[in-house]
């Protein structure tokens, strides 16, 4: 078994490094592909130019990180038999299939409208391409209702039993493998979490042309339009956080627990413990600040209700404690700021404000990428807190990964994290350019191009765009 | 066990549908990655690149179907291959990142244009030499034991896979070339139509070096070509492939603009049913067949249900795709 420690390290570093930096993308374009729906949609109806120039600007973006989706997720699909051939061989009759109709009902519904979409306005008629603009935005979200139900079946596994070659097969009904039980809350908060990062990237990019030109109309649109997606949907998530947490206290209680910090049962209700350092070695929390009975209040909503504590479990089910702990608090904490960013702009807008004030724009500006941390966060949370177990409470991380050879899993690792730095530094660095130029009433063309790739271009297209 | 035989084999069917879909779409945006550097800067770049932006996201999926297909239907299969491949599946993954992001950012940063142009072309080279290494190296035989890869992490290398790797390489230039036949005019045109015809003989080349050396492979593959009375059907394979050769070159010489692709098309068609010929009903040769890395019936019967209905849709939106960007790509792109 020593032998295979190391390779299993590396092959699991490689998976958490390639699906987070996977996941910063679609957590972004599928937000902005039922954006740039929004805006065509809008300019349809109102035939304003306001939303054809933001059309186009938020489409270059899209462009640009699309690409770096695709790619980067084709790696997930193939890594699972690359470094985690057992568990392929073990959980494919169940999982394949899911993900075989996520390729059929929403890979290839993005890919083959994306070209149009891109590059077809002027090949296609308006009412065309807003279908197109469509099937890509429905795409996105066909691709994340099949990609969590897998993620919850490995969370909470239902529906299944084990053949004679100790496969996962199907029991019954799919019914019961698609709708696990963790399904509905972790896409709910995964489908607001990809909404709301969009909506605060977008509200940044809007706050960093505000504060050099409030008189930008489509500067104001994009700021207001995000304000609006933050104030309406980070008390949603929060609420929808909740919620996925008492789940998760059901089925995955020692993650709830590891999250909390609660190595003890606490018989009497648990605190909340804000801040401290736990320690698996000691099973307890280092220098902690707690709130006393708040933790049985979120979690049960009952102050003094019982809580049982990770020494309840064997240590051998124990997640890595500290990981979860802190990233459950950095997305919490990044919630909240959510929250105030929305209520502070709904203020601002009561009073007239909204576009002049300064401060406000400010927090906006910072809290741009905080989406971003916070899915990571988010994800780390749910990721690790599943740990040791690859299919919760039946399927061993350790009994889930391929005869690997370190060598390849090494070099592999390393050639990842060298070309996903460079391929999506470079990537990053070209939309926060297009993000610096601020909308102006006639996009430019990029030079010499062959915008297709570009954008979506010229005026004779979408013509009449109405002078505001 | 618990496996149908009809519905694998329908899967075996499907996932080789989706795979030869791959090999063809893709194989033409790989192929012009290869031939990019042969282009000049500017005006025939652009015109190679615009023909295929519209298009490769989708031609690429069919990657993923085949990947993720093969997962769902054959997970025993899945769970072998790519453990024996891994260093050549790594190499095709990363290949095909640099390959992709350059569609969009040579377009987004004109100073480096050269660098992305050249990822372009070096992913698409290494994602084809992959591909064609895969091919070879399963052709060759996995060492299996108990159900799991037996063997170490390169014995994929072979003098047989570096020749199919090779192979493909040449394969996937001649679709590439044949295609911007098609799509460009002018000096791009030319340029294409002469490669195409030094590709065409090239690939008729190593064909006949990867069909001769096949049924030497095995013992197996020898008795599927040779065995009377099936040799009168198997010998068709090669007799029609010889005959599309014949009306590619013609196809070329008399300045045809769009059937030299689909004769090429015809010609990897052949080339993968000869394929089919020598493995079936193998999946990972020597020893694991199609029936033994089946998935359950339940599994392979709940996927058919969407199959059946939703490639259908999925044909149909791709072919409006490429009716949509349909005729010459012109030098300003799609106006």
């Amino acid at each position: 078994m020593s032998e295979t420690i190391l390779p299993v390290l590396l092959a699991r570093f490689q998976f958490a490094f390639t699906v987070s930096f996977h996941f910063i993308f679609p957590a972004f374009t599928i937000g902005l592909a039922s954006y740039l729906m929004v805006l065509e949609a809008l300019w349809l109806k109102t035939g304003k130019g306001v939303y054809a120039n933001l059309y186009r600007y938020w489409m270059k973006i899209f462009a640009v990180v699309f690409g770096m989706g695709v790619v980067s997720g084709i790696v997930m699909s193939y890594q699972f038999g690359t470094n985690w051939s057992v568990f392929s061989e073990k959980a494919g009759p169940i999982i394949g299939p899911l993900l075989a109709y996520e390729v059929l009902t929403a890979f290839f519904l993005e890919a083959g409208f994306l070209g149009v979409m891109l590059f077809g306005i002027n090949k296609v008629g308006k009412v065309a391409h807003f279908i197109a603009t469509l099937m890509v935005a429905l795409g996105t979200l066909i691709s994340a209702t099949w990609i969590i139900s897998v993620n919850s079946w490995m969370q909470t596994p239902s529906g299944f039993m084990l053949n004679a070659q100790g496969q996962f097969v199907p029991a019954g009904s799919w019914f019961h493998i698609i709708f696990s039980p963790s399904f509905p809350y972790r896409l709910v908060h995964t489908v607001i979490a990809a909404y709301l990062t969009t909506a605060l990237a977008v509200g940044g990019v809007g706050a960093w042309h505000l504060l050099r030109d409030r008189t930008n109309l489509g500067v104001r649109k994009m700021f207001s339009m995000a304000m609006w997606m933050v104030a309406i949907l980070a008390p949603i998530q929060i609420l929808a956080g909740d919620q996925h947490g008492l789940n998760t206290l059901e089925h995955q209680p020692a993650k709830v627990l590891a999250m909390e910090g609660d190595y003890r049962p606490s018989p009497d209700g648990a605190p909340l413990v804000l801040f401290g350092f736990p320690s698996n070695k000691d099973a307890k929390v280092h220098a902690k600040v707690e709130i006393p009975h708040i933790g049985s209040l979120i979690l049960k909503h009952d102050p003094t209700a019982a809580l049982p504590g990770l020494t309840d479990f064997p240590r051998s089910e124990w997640p890595p404690v500290p990981i979860v702990f802190w990233s459950f608090r950095i997305m919490v904490g990044l919630g909240f700021a959510m929250l105030g960013l929305g209520l502070w702009s709904l203020f601002a807008r009561y009073r007239k404000r909204l576009y002049s004030t300064p401060w406000l724009h400010r927090a906006a500006m910072v809290m741009g990428p905080a989406g971003f941390v916070a899915v990571i966060a988010g994800w780390v949370t749910t990721e690790v807190g599943r740990q040791p177990y690859t299919i919760y409470g039946h399927f061993l991380t350790a009994q889930s990964h391929s005869p690997l050879a370190t060598p390849a899993v090494a070099a592999s690792l390393a050639a990842f994290m060298l070309v996903y730095f460079a391929t999506f530094g470079a990537g990053v660095y070209y939309m926060l350019k297009l993000m610096k130029r601020a909308p102006e009433r006639h996009e430019p063309e990029p030079p010499n191009v062959p915008q297709r790739a570009a954008g979506i271009t010229p005026a004779s297209g979408i013509e009449p765009i109405p002078a505001e | 066990m618990s496996y149908d035989l009809n519905l694998t084999f329908i899967w075996a069917m499907i996932i080789a549908f989706a795979v030869f879909a791959y090999v063809v779409m893709d194989g033409f945006d790989l192929g012009i990655g290869i031939l990019f550097p042969g282009f000049a800067v500017g005006d025939e770049r652009d015109q190679a690149m615009n023909s295929i932006a519209p298009v490769w996201d989708g031609n690429e999926t069919w990657l993923v179907m085949g990947g993720g297909g093969l997962l769902a239907a054959f997970p025993l299969a899945y769970a072998i291959i790519l453990p024996a491949t891994y260093p050549l599946v790594i190499a095709m993954l990363l290949g095909l990142i640099f390959r992709g992001v350059a569609f969009e950012f040579r377009w987004r940063d004109p100073r480096h244009r050269p660098i992305w142009d050249a990822a372009f072309t070096i992913g698409s080279f290494i994602a084809t030499l992959a591909q064609g290494i895969m091919l070879g190296a399963i052709l060759q035989g996995i060492k299996v034991v108990d159900n799991a890869y037996a063997g170490g992490w390169s014995d994929w290398l072979s003098p047989f896979s570096v020749l199919t790797g090779i192979s493909l390489v040449i394969g996937y230039a001649l679709l590439g070339a044949s295609w911007l036949v098609a799509k460009t005019e002018g000096n791009a045109q030319a340029h294409a139509r002469r490669m195409a015809f030094r590709l065409g003989i090239a690939t008729l080349l190593v064909l006949i070096a990867v069909s001769v050396a096949t049924p030497f492979l095995h013992q197996d593959y020898w008795q599927r070509w040779f065995k009377m009375p099936g040799v009168l059907l198997t010998a068709q394979v090669p007799l029609l492939s010889a005959i599309g050769f014949g009306l590619f070159f013609w196809a070329l010489k008399t300045h045809r603009d769009r059937a030299p692709f689909f004769l090429v098309l015809g010609i990897f068609l052949l080339a993968y049913i000869g394929l089919g010929i020598s493995m079936f009903p193998e999946i990972v040769p020597p020893s694991i067949t199609i029936a033994q890395a089946a998935a359950p019936a339940q599994s392979q019967l709940f996927m058919l249900v969407g199959a059946v209905i939703i490639i259908p849709v999925i044909l149909g939106y791709t072919g409006w795709a490429y009716w949509v960007f349909r005729g010459k790509v012109g030098t300003h792109g799609y106006h």
